[in-house]
């Protein structure tokens, strides 16, 4: 990153725009009118420079990017402003010459590897129609050695398969390799990464980097994530509710942010300033104690969970699964091989891991849904594979679990009272009128205005789900809470707001966290001790402060430095 | 180090670009239920105005064909009349057996429609119960029932209707329950496939398992969260087939193996016509024309109703 | 790819065990003498009586009789009819003819239906779209028979455009309008089908990746869209080929089509139930085998079903 010390050549200067949108408007027609989605936006990429948008879902961040490519969905058009290309406005152009810029001039790659290849087609002919597209040669050879540039190993063989052979990283370095094959001179990079574990993640974005410098291809990166873009690009670009908020060099833009937007979102960025919510847990936790805010130093607090007893202990525990592999034949696959942690009551523990690590079996088993094939897990000095029907059903009163998708974990056939009722109704608990007294309690103690009770999960955004899910939960007052991923779909400032509620109701009623996730930046927000899984194994287990500040296996390490912005230093008043 | 350009930096002015409470819940508009959202697109398409007025007019002459015609249907009938034009008092004009074809098209309502009725309530029974547990269990349940399934799926509706009616009890019994009986038999799977797809969709969602640990029983789950959540295709597809059904059993009744002759159907009686079908077309056309109106009416509902209850189609 | 075709193979033979002995079982184990049974209250003369419990081998237990049974079937030895005549030999008379017939249905339904079906998809929501999709609905509501009598009528005879009958010497020009009424009902569902794979395709992320490299509209359309619109149409297909027996028996007696529907109507009416049953067996044993090419044809068209278990 340049900082201060910034020389202008006379090359720099003489040097044009290569993309400038103008006062760009953009607006959809839906069922009820026409609706705006981006206003007023502006931004320019110079030749060879990578230029990050940064904003939360529905900010206007890739509709402003489709614009620039021609792909706006069939009800969206370019209402106002210009978009020029080279000094060229493309903003209306006829699609005649959106077909001749697309793949040689403006490349794109895709947010999701698993959706943005043709299944029915070989990954050869997908990279092979895009060069015969574009006018440029086409054979077998050409397919591989564009293949091979995108880090593909073993190219020749890999052209030859379908894209369901194909890990998600194979698969989005073959939409990187078709997106820069015909070297572009600007690639729209839309997410590129987010579907994709972190280490994997960092392996492709420096991959990507290398590619495009070498190329000298411009970059409009598309990201919700502030450090990650900050670490990539040389100017960033924040979008909020349509409109540009703030723009500048990067580590400027991080360290002063300047609008109220901006400064938000810096101090809430799970990647950056991560510490701040764990102050923001032991403020809880010292008010509780009526000790002045700020004045107690951080291992005072720390003191107290390990004068309690373990309220779980998982001994041994192991998993395997048989996967048919046809004619009657089956492969065993163990998901989880020989592990032990136990987790004291009061704190919270996370399980880390990547995408088959073995982290949400974990989580099933602990939750009595999956038997395990050996091993034990005891909750309260209970061996849990001994409950009978009728002890499971007590059970479950104890130890409650909150999931992933706010879309997946709400019915949408129940109104919100109803789903926060069942619990209570199921486990036959108080009488019509003081289940609903404790339904509106429930939604208080989540910050739910009451009057969600009559609404429909539909009718929430992702963040109220989950906090539906939490007030469901907590409904049967429970002493173990286990989120699988909880708040990994949420937006940045709502996953803040969740994370400190999770927080505060964890020191008011004294619960217990089981935290399942793939994103250490949250853990360092939320746990005190962590578990890391590889391939069905512990790797590493310790406090909170040992696994981040002094990690003992690599590959804890490759997990930490692939958090994006981690090595980026920030000032201490923003951190 | 990527580049030695000066970046300009922009901040936009506050009071444009206002910053609003983080994830605020929207109260402008009422609670809606699913139902309640499907209810509401539905009454704005024409396409299930129009087949829910004409089904209701449908199952009114089905249950009272006295309020249409004073005609009866099979009385008066002469020969001499055969193949009449239209008359007072007959205004569709007469059979080749001088029997009013208005009142037989009246009168053979209720037979098509009770054969549609009862088949899909019967195929509904049994081809949801059937999917939903071979979708829900899986494992050795959802072979067998998919192995099941394909035997009789296996057998084309017309030509399996066929050997079925060659038995001699159904042969010696043809009438509206042999009928229903054959088309129930070879029906189900139909259903018990969409069943089982739609069921199959919903059982992994997180509500489910998190219903299942709260406490819900297995069996509990499937009745109050996965089937409630499958049933949009299962509706659609019920409506479909009323009409489908309705339609082979006047195919069958044509081939000579549905109802028999002395339950007045319009199968029946288009089949009666097509000896006269060159001299006089309009007595095979209007028991036709009546028919097709009627799998229409089912047919347009069916697709109003997948429309209006498409999860994409959904607000947010 | 090898495997696939080999397990499919393996799970279509209790298949069509299991629906051969459905036949067999409701229409020879029921108590009674199931030969006098099955012609009602018209019985044949005695010596083809005789000759018919000797086919079926109705002394011999139950398996005995459902093996050998089996065995008749794939040696098309499928006994004789009312007069005495062989069956196999009179099906290999008529049998190309319901097959041209059936073929020609196909490519017409196959053909209109997708074109049909493309061009609506593409321009969902436009006046052409509106009009097909009601129209298609029209199509779907009217019954075959129906549909047979009113073209015949208009085309065949007030027209004249083409032979309202078809007679002794069937060829692919004057099969046309049976064909088409034959195909009229598929035609529809294809259609239906191929628009509503079309707009999900149309939607798909692959196909807006697939814009974004450069590819001309036609191209896009062609290999990513339509393409991946086909796979859901061509299982349809292998359904209705039961459809389109079905609607033969229909078609064929209002066009006097010398094919095999023609035969079985025929051999309905006059209770013939042996025949009935020998012509329906083999039926099903085609509509089997071409589902089973139907579903090669889909593994074919969509890799990803090879390699699942």
């Amino acid at each position: 990153m340049t900082t201060a010390d910034v020389r202008i050549s006379e090359a720099d200067l003489a040097d044009k725009p290569l993309l400038e949108i103008r006062d760009l408007a953009i607006s959809f027609k839906t069922g009820s009118g026409e609706v705006q989605a981006v206003r007023n936006a502006h931004l320019t990429i110079m030749p060879g420079e990578t230029v990050a948008i940064v904003g939360e879902s529905g900010s206007g961040k890739s509709t402003t990017a489709l614009a620039a490519i021609g792909l706006l969905p069939a009800n969206g058009r370019v209402s106002g402003g210009q978009i020029l290309l080279d000094g060229e406005d493309i903003s209306h152009a006829p699609e005649k010459r959106m077909i001749e810029l697309r793949g040689n001039t403006i490349g794109m790659v895709p947010q999701d590897p698993m959706s943005n290849l043709n299944p029915v087609w070989k990954i050869g002919y997908q990279v092979k129609e895009t060069l015969r597209a574009n006018g440029r040669p086409s054979g077998p050879a050409d397919v591989a050695k564009v293949l091979a540039q995108a880090g593909l190993p073993d190219a020749e063989r890999r052209a030859k398969q379908y894209p369901h052979e194909f890990s998600g990283g194979m698969r989005q370095r073959a939409l990187i390799a078709i997106g820069l094959s015909c070297q572009p001179r600007l690639l729209i990079a839309d997410e590129p990464t987010s579907a994709l574990d972190v280490t994997v993640q960092r392996q492709i974005l420096d991959h990507l980097e290398t590619m495009t410098a070498e190329l000298g291809t411009a970059v409009l990166l598309i990201t919700h994530d502030l450090g990650l873009a900050a670490e990539r690009a040389d100017k960033v670009v924040v979008m909020y509710r349509g409109q540009v908020v703030e723009a500048g060099p990067s580590l400027e833009l991080l360290q002063n942010p300047q609008h109220p937007y901006t400064q938000r979102l810096v101090a809430s960025a799970p990647s950056l300033a991560s510490r701040r919510i764990q102050v923001a847990k032991e403020l809880g936790v010292e008010s509780d104690e009526l000790l002045a805010p700020g004045t107690t130093p951080r291992g005072a607090v720390v003191v107290e969970p390990t004068m309690t007893e373990d309220v779980l202990q998982i001994q041994n525990l192991k998993k395997v699964f048989k996967l048919r592999s046809g004619f009657g034949k089956s492969t065993d696959f163990t998901a989880v091989d020989d592990v032990s942690f136990s987790v004291k009551r009061g704190t919270t523990t996370a399980i880390v891991g990547e995408s088959g690590s073995g982290k949400s079996t974990v989580a099933q088993m602990v939750l009595n849904l999956l038997q395990p094939t050996s091993g034990k897990i005891v909750f309260d000095g209970v061996d849990t594979s001994t409950l009978n029907n009728k002890e499971i059903f007590a059970f479950r009163r104890r130890v409650q679990p909150i999931f992933q998708d706010p879309y997946g974990s709400l019915d949408p056939m129940y109104n919100i009272f109803r789903t926060i009722e069942e619990p209570l109704r199921t486990h036959k608990i108080g009488d019509k009128a003081s289940r609903e007294k404790k339904v509106r309690e429930l939604l208080d103690q989540v910050a739910l205005p009451q009057s969600t009770m009559q609404r429909y999960p539909n009718e929430l955004s992702g963040g109220q789900r989950q906090r539906v899910a939490i007030a469901r939960a907590l409904a049967l007052d429970p002493e173990v809470i286990i989120c699988d991923e909880a708040v990994s779909a949420l937006d940045v400032l709502v996953q803040a707001q969740v994370l400190n509620l999770l927080a505060e109701l964890q020191s008011r009623l004294g619960l217990t966290y089981l935290f399942i996730t793939h994103d250490l930046a949250v853990v360092r927000q939320i746990a005190d001790h962590v578990c890391v899984m590889e391939k069905g194994k512990l790797v590493e287990t310790g406090s909170t402060d040992e696994v981040f500040d002094a990690p003992q296996r690599d590959y804890t390490k490759a997990l930490l430095n692939a958090i994006p912005g981690a090595r980026l230093m920030l000032p201490p008043e923003v951190a | 180090m990527k580049t030695n350009r000066v970046i300009e930096h922009f901040v936009a002015p506050v009071e444009e670009t206002p910053l609003l409470a983080t994830d605020s819940l929207k109260t402008d508009q009422a609670p809606l239920s699913l139902w309640a959202d499907a209810w509401r697109k539905l009454r704005r398409r024409p396409l299930f105005i129009i087949s829910a007025v004409m089904i209701a007019l449908i199952i009114i002459v089905a249950l009272f064909p006295g309020l249409f015609t004073q005609v009866a249907p099979n009385d008066n009938c002469q020969l001499a009349n055969s193949d009449g034009a239209p008359a007072a008092g007959h205004p569709l004009g007469f059979t080749f057996q001088g029997c009013d074809v208005y009142s037989r098209i009246i009168h053979g309502t209720q037979a098509s429609l009770m054969v549609g009725v009862f088949s899909v309530i019967f195929v509904l029974i049994i081809g949801v119960t059937l999917g939903a547990l071979a979708g829900f269990y899986g494992g050795w349940i959802d072979s067998v029932i998919a192995r099941l399934g394909d035997i009789f799926f296996a057998l084309p509706l017309i030509l399996g209707a066929l050997v079925v009616s060659q038995l001699p009890f159904m042969r010696e019994n043809r009438g509206v329950w042999t009928v229903v009986m054959v088309l129930v038999v070879l029906g189900w799977p139909q259903m018990a496939r969409i069943t089982r797809g739609a069921v199959i969709e919903v059982r992994n969602a997180d509500f489910v398992t998190a219903a299942r640990s709260l406490g819900v029983s297995r069996i509990g789950s499937l009745i109050r969260h996965v089937l409630p959540n499958a049933l949009a295709p299962i509706i659609v597809l019920a409506t479909m087939e009323l009409g489908v059904f309705i339609v082979a059993e006047a195919t069958l009744s044509f081939i000579g193996i549905g109802l028999p002759g002395s339950i007045m159907s319009w199968g029946n009686d288009i089949a009666a016509a097509k000896s006269s079908v060159r001299t006089n077309p309009a007595i095979l056309l209007y028991p036709a024309m009546a028919l097709s109106v009627t799998v229409l009416s089912f047919i347009m509902l069916g697709d109003a109703l997948r429309d209006a209850l498409d999860p994409k189609s959904r607000q947010r | 790819m090898i495997q696939y075709i080999l397990r499919r193979l393996l799970q279509i033979i209790p298949v069509f065990i299991g629906t051969t002995l459905l036949v067999y079982f409701m229409v020879f184990a029921l108590p009674g003498d199931p030969i006098r049974a099955l012609f009602g209250d018209r019985p044949p003369s005695e010596a083809v009586i005789a000759q018919l419990r000797q086919q079926y081998n109705l002394d011999q237990p139950f398996w005995v009789q459902y093996g050998l049974f089996l065995k008749n079937l794939f040696t098309f030895n499928l006994g004789v009819d009312f007069t005495g005549q062989p069956i196999a030999a009179s099906l290999g008379r008529i049998f190309p003819v319901t097959v041209m017939l059936a073929v020609e249905a196909l490519i017409i339904q196959t053909v209109f239906g997708v074109t049909f079906g493309l061009i609506a998809g593409l321009r969902k929501g436009k006046i052409f779209d509106a009009t097909v999709l009601v129209a298609s609905l029209v199509v779907i509501a009217i019954p075959t028979f129906v549909l047979g009598f009113v073209l015949q009528l208009l085309i065949g005879v007030q027209l004249g455009w083409a032979k309202p009958t078809v007679g002794a010497n069937a060829d692919w020009g004057n099969l046309i309008l049976p064909a088409t009424v034959l195909g009229l009902v598929s035609f529809a569902y294809v259609l239906r089908l191929t628009r509503a794979s079309v707009i999900e395709n149309m939607n798909a992320d692959y196909v807006r990746t697939a814009t974004a490299k450069g590819l001309s509209r036609p191209r896009v359309v062609v290999t990513h869209i339509l393409r991946n619109s086909m796979i859901p149409v061509i299982t349809y297909l292998g359904a209705s080929l039961g459809g389109l027996m079905g609607g033969a028996i229909v078609t064929e007696s209002i066009f006097n089509v010398p094919g095999v529907g023609q035969k079985l109507f025929q051999a309905v009416i006059r209770s013939e139930g042996p025949t009935v049953v020998a012509i329906v067996s083999v039926l099903v044993l085609v509509f089997v085998i071409a589902n089973l090419l139907v579903d090669l044809l889909y593994a074919w068209l969509d890799p990803r079903i090879r390699y699942e278990n």
